[in-house]
């Protein structure tokens, strides 16, 4: 009889239903954030969320897939920023290049710190991440004739994008919005495969228990060093986009205010699910823009949903959702 | 049948004349804890042995060992003619020797298939053979062939048992170490590990068993040891185990 009912459990129309969309999470995705523009109310607002949850993607891969806790993506982030932006300001490489050398700069970046922290865990993993990220903020400050140092790196605008032929006005906010949705969605599609390729289970299989995945055959550090790297790739591409939004690179993008940002948006929208990062990136980046209209304290709000939501909504937003709809198909 | 050519088994060795699992005078630590105090034992090709013993006697401590999971450890583990003891627990894997941990054997997140996939990767199999083994299973095990979509949590804890011991199947492992596979199941699953027990037995394949039902674990294996507060107190055929319930009785009784 048992065997009837766990049956049952994986045939209502239901699943299939969320099965479908699981297959078609990058597509839908991807209508989602090109109609973003004309859904939130402003274009800038719009580039941010796209930006930012490319950022909380790439850290949810290492916390939300492989466990680990990392206090130190800003220097990812910031590595791809400081990469593609030195690249076009320093030495006036093209604005493709400039973004492969970013992602460059980020992946060297995240293999050496990754090398570095994979080996303690817990806290003391959270702890070393935090303190090398806070070493490269410290060396980009000093380093002002690279970087700018406090005062940011400027130079770098991009006004003309050259595709063949094409020749695309990237200051105009639509233009801009959709090449940078080329890049987000190209990873996404990236991502998603790996997450669906045995790797994905591997790395869910060290999250569960570390040495039950070596018992089975894994060398964990080598899992953990491949997810660590892939995420600071992932965090390096959103850096550089960022980079090419702002035409500027504040210092304050390697602090590690940025390393809490992936954390709170992933927590928001829901861990080791694939489109929380996004939806966690838009509850945040949404509360902001709204009330920093008319209060300088908007942080405070952030604050309370943040908290609302860990009290409440342990799974995220997306990630209640989503278990919501499964228990209610089961 | 290899003869391996630098067999440390010297002095008194345990009863085996040629080895598959060969452990020496294993000890481990548990912070100050010493648990383990100079075990010592064999596994010989296609033999199944029963490591029995009170709760806390050192069992889950000595595969885990074996396996290299516990940190604080001393002993030499020759597995299949090579010296394991430096060696990390993948690579041990990656030598043929299987693991059945106790208490949640599968990940959770992911569906049979997947958890089935799981253990093949570290096989490196390519697409066609990975889709032949995973039909295989669902031959061998029908419960888990019917149920390869599900996510693995929602099967019953003998259903997640069968579905660890088949992972660990796949890599088509010379030896398996089984921690309490019988804990928490269905008298019918019992029945029917068993019987899987005794074919793999029949296929070549070592197994080192760890069983608090010792009825169960006498009965489908060839020989026994017993564990006391971390030593070996006691080792001998299966069949003179179960015919003589003293050892038994001092100490294996709850």
């Amino acid at each position: 009889m048992t065997r009837d009912i766990a049956a049952a459990r994986i045939m209502p129309s239901g699943a299939d239903w969320s099965a479908t969309a699981q297959r078609w999470r990058v597509p839908l995705l991807t209508v989602a954030l090109a109609a973003l523009p004309w859904i939130v109310p402003s274009q800038a607002l719009a580039v941010n969320i796209l930006i930012f949850g490319l950022y909380a993607t790439g850290f949810n891969l290492l916390f939300g897939f492989a466990g680990m806790l990392s206090f130190g993506h800003a220097a990812f982030f910031g590595a791809g920023a400081y990469g593609a932006g030195i690249a076009l300001a320093r030495y006036g490489v093209g604005w493709f290049g400039a973004i492969a050398i970013g992602v460059a700069v980020a992946g060297v970046l995240a293999l050496l710190i990754g090398a570095l922290s994979i080996r303690s865990r817990g806290i003391y993993f959270s702890m070393v991440t935090l303190a090398l990220a806070q070493l490269v903020y410290y060396v980009a400050f000093q380093a002002t004739d690279w970087t700018g140092g406090e005062n940011g790196l400027r130079g770098l605008t991009v006004s003309v994008i050259h595709i063949g032929p094409l020749a695309l006005n990237f200051l105009d906010p639509v233009t801009k919005y959709y090449v940078i949705l080329v890049f987000v969605v190209a990873a996404l599609y990236a991502i998603s495969r790996l997450l669906n390729a045995p790797f994905g289970a591997a790395m869910e299989a060290v999250r569960e228990n570390e040495s039950r995945a070596a018992a089975i055959g894994y060398d964990v550090k080598r899992i953990k060093l491949i997810a660590f790297t892939l995420s600071g790739l992932v965090c390096g591409l959103a850096g550089t986009l960022d980079a090419l939004h702002l035409s500027i690179v504040p210092i304050d993008t390697l602090f590690y205010q940025t390393s809490g940002l992936a954390v709170m948006m992933v927590l928001l929208g829901g861990s080791g699910t694939f489109l929380g990062p996004f939806v966690g990136a838009a509850i945040f980046l949404l509360i902001e823009d709204v009330f920093s209209i008319w209060t300088p304290h908007w942080q405070l709000f952030v604050g309370i949903v943040f908290i609302l939501a860990v009290l409440f909504l342990p799974r995220g937003v997306w990630g209640t959702l989503a278990a919501w709809h499964k228990r209610r198909s089961a | 049948m290899p003869m391996c050519a630098a067999s440390i088994s010297a002095k008194g060795g345990p009863a085996v004349a040629d080895p598959l699992l060969e452990v020496r005078d294993l000890n481990a630590w548990y912070g100050p804890a010493h648990v383990l105090q100079g075990v010592s034992l064999a596994v010989g090709p296609g033999e199944i042995v029963a490591l029995v013993g009170r709760n806390g006697a050192g069992k889950t401590t000595t595969v885990r060992s074996i396996m290299g999971l516990i940190p604080k450890r001393s002993g030499s583990v020759r597995f299949d003619c090579a010296d394991l003891s430096a060696r990390p627990t993948h690579e041990r894997f990656g030598r043929g020797l299987g693991y059945v941990p106790e208490d949640r054997r599968i990940v959770p997140g992911l569906t049979v298939r997947e958890n089935l996939v799981l253990g093949l990767l570290a096989a490196r199999l390519g697409k066609a053979a990975e889709a032949q083994a995973i039909e295989a299973v669902a031959q061998r095990f029908p419960r888990l062939g019917e149920r390869l979509g599900q996510e693995a949590i929602t099967m019953s804890g003998g259903e997640q048992q069968m579905l660890a011991i088949a992972r660990a199947m796949l890599s088509n492992p010379k030896m398996i170490l089984l921690d309490e596979p019988s804990e928490g199941i269905m008298p019918a699953l019992v029945d029917e590990m068993a019987d899987l027990f005794l074919d793999l037995k029949r296929g070549g394949t070592s197994l080192l068993l760890i069983e608090q039902n010792v009825e169960l674990a006498l009965e489908i294996s060839d020989r026994a040891y017993v564990l006391d507060q971390g030593r070996l107190v006691h080792d001998g055929s299966s069949a003179d185990l179960l015919a003589d319930p003293t050892i038994r009785d001092r100490y294996c009784a709850v």
